[in-house]
């Protein structure tokens, strides 16, 4: 994989980089996807792409909370009747101690699934190499083009300086 | 305040984790002696039986289920103090929650170890599990003992889980900073994070699902732990109030752990300029919300046992009152009423750190002696006084429990100087933020360093 990228050194010059990229995408030969940005800190105020994101993740929670919910309640009944405990004609599976592990364990499915929702949806952990640059750290903010064409390479470039780019590189992996 | 920058926020939180002094050796040598010395007592204990503890009939839960509800409660300080500023967007949470959530999965960790301490055979633990098995038994679900196990395993997660998710942007600019081992390591933990918009979204969503979902399992974990005790047919303990007591506890003992943790993190890794007074002043505010809270229900609840001069509460109530442990009772009353009102009530104390750190203490150590006071006299005076014993710690006891002290600033030790313990990129966040929004620039802005200082407008005079 290739990139071109450029540090930007706030989220107006990166914000201005990726409305560039966005409207000269076709003369410069790439699609939307291609572009890859990357950042030290959420940028929600900023069109940089956070708008477009999606995620089911607050259903995902609830439908982990209601397996662990579920699981919790088999637990405890089938378990009791399994291995009854004398209880004086008390109901065997009573409400409310089976309510406490039901409850526990609906939360404890709902924290499980939002973890693993966000390292299936965030692609983590991701140990492949990804275009990167460690300059993200000191704040900047990284804006590219995955493979982009040769033909254009030397727009590319331009319009990533133009818009504010402190410093273009580019990433090669094998 | 200093000027400082987001490059000065790299260096002065990342240097803690490079730069070690021979003051961290000789505090963790002491600290560790004092573990070995607990970890010995309790070898002794399991050769010798629990015989050589204070515990015996009638009293079967002594120190270690004092320390249990202690450090279950002290494990209130951060996962719930943290969700609650995050659900309210409170700003000056950022340098604070890191620090908080961390004490939380340490208290935990110990807390959850005292069951198993106080069983007579200790190695037979794995009974508790529910495991089909020979002996044809199962563990008793209409117990409150294991409704704690469950309570305490899924706070033990989640908390873990709300500590390690807002710390991975902050592993992968270690990562990116650090060299040799620590470059593999902390790219290990950071899971190959890079800030796309995509990573962070998904972060920002799960810390927020994670704080709606932690904090009811927080205030569950105590109520259920105080259940243990509420459910039990013992005088002054069958008691509905037992359940808020406990929590209101819990918040209050965690909050004063919160301000003696961030106090000694301020001075040894120097960080004046992010945890400042202004920091302490609203943790000092709550406090002193908490010691009334806890006044209240220390008043509600022994006020009802008097009026109701039921003679096996009574007997209770007096060993409290005029026996044994009045001076214990007082003393603790001193410490978490007394003191902290007076502390905390006056803003030149409490805008000092030294005024709440004292108030803090003397709440730490009030709130060990307020679970001692729950426990020990009710089990010396059961319902029949033919069973009425007296219960004496022994040296075994006490050292295990000065371990558990030791042990809880060990690890919090040893994690700050692998984790930041202030989160970077929230600060950096809040900066950028308040300095884009010139009217968020506020006198809390400066004091709390949300905004670099180059970048405040000049004070007026």
């Amino acid at each position: 994989m290739k990139a071109t990228y450029g540090l930007y050194p706030n989220p107006d010059s990166a914000e201005r980089a990726m409305n560039r990229l966005r409207s000269r995408r076709s003369a410069l030969g790439f699609e939307v996807r291609d572009i890859c940005l990357a950042a030290s800190e959420p940028l929600d105020e900023y069109d940089l792409g956070w708008r477009e994101q999606k995620t089911p993740m607050p259903w995902l929670a609830a439908l982990g909370g209601l397996i662990g919910g579920t699981s919790g309640y088999l637990l405890v009944s089938l378990t009791q009747r399994a291995y009854p405990l004398p209880t004086g004609n008390m109901p065997i599976v009573a409400l409310w101690p089976t309510g406490v592990i039901v409850y526990e364990l609906t939360m404890l499915g709902a924290i499980l699934t939002t973890f693993i929702s966000l390292l299936i949806s965030a692609r983590l952990p991701r140990w492949r190499k990804t275009v990167y640059d460690p300059a993200v750290s000191e704040g900047k903010i990284l804006i590219g083009v995955v493979n982009p064409e040769e033909a254009t390479h030397a727009d590319l470039v331009k319009t990533l300086l133009e818009a504010g780019a402190e410093q273009v590189k580019e990433y090669v992996s094998s | 305040m200093a000027a400082h920058s987001p490059e000065q926020l790299n260096q002065d939180v990342l240097r803690p984790l490079v730069r070690t002094s021979w003051r961290f050796y000789l505090t963790g040598g002491i600290l560790g002696s004092i573990v070995l010395a607990a970890l010995a007592a309790f070898i002794y204990q399991v050769y010798a039986g629990i015989g050589v503890s204070g515990l015996d009939r009638p009293v079967f839960w002594g120190f270690y289920i004092t320390n249990f509800v202690f450090w279950i409660g002290i494990s209130h300080a951060g996962t719930l103090i943290s969700a609650i500023l995050r659900l309210t967007d409170a700003r000056w949470r950022r340098p604070v929650t890191r620090c908080a959530e961390a004490i939380t999965v340490f208290a935990l960790v110990i807390g959850g170890m005292f069951p198993i301490i106080h069983l007579g055979r200790p190695y037979l633990f794995f009974w508790l599990f529910p495991y089909p098995s020979e002996r044809g038994i199962w563990p008793n679900f209409h117990s409150p003992l294991l409704w704690d196990a469950f309570a305490i395993s899924t706070y033990l997660t989640g908390s873990s889980i709300f500590l390690y998710l807002p710390t991975i942007p902050d592993f992968a600019l270690v990562r990116d900073k650090a060299k040799g081992w620590r470059r593999k390591f902390y790219g290990f933990l950071s899971l190959g994070w890079t800030g796309t918009p995509r990573q962070w979204h998904r972060l920002e969503m799960a810390m927020r699902i994670m704080a709606v979902v932690i904090l009811p399992v927080a205030v569950s974990v105590h109520t259920i732990v105080s259940w243990d005790f509420a459910m039990a047919p013992v005088p002054m303990w069958h008691s509905t109030v037992f359940g808020p007591y406990f929590v209101a506890g819990a918040i209050f003992s965690g909050i004063a752990a919160l301000i003696i943790a961030m106090a000694i993190l301020r001075k040894a890794f120097h960080l004046e300029e992010y945890l400042t007074p202004f920091h302490f002043d609203k943790l000092g505010k709550l406090l002193l919300l908490m010691s009334l809270v806890w006044g209240y229900f220390i008043v509600a609840e022994r006020l009802t046992v008097w009026y109701g001069n039921e003679s096996p509460e009574m007997a209770v109530y007096w060993s409290t009152q005029q026996g044994r442990f009045t001076h214990l009772f007082w003393f603790m009353v001193f410490c978490n009423l007394v003191i902290p009102f007076i502390i905390l009530s006056i803003k030149q104390f409490r805008n000092s750190i030294t005024g709440p750190v004292i108030a803090s203490t003397t709440v730490v150590i009030g709130m060990w002696i307020e679970r001692f006071l729950i426990i020990v006299p009710p089990l010396e005076r059961k319902y029949l006084p033919y069973s009425w014993g007296t219960y004496r710690p022994t040296w075994v006891e006490i050292t295990i429990t000065a371990g558990t002290f030791a042990a809880m600033a060990l690890l919090y030790m040893i994690f700050s100087k692998l984790v930041p313990m202030i989160s970077v990129w929230e600060m950096k966040l809040g900066w950028r933020q308040e300095a884009e929004s010139p009217q968020l620039v506020t006198s809390e802005a400066r004091l709390t360093g949300a905004v670099p200082s180059a970048d405040l407008p000049a004070p007026e005079n």
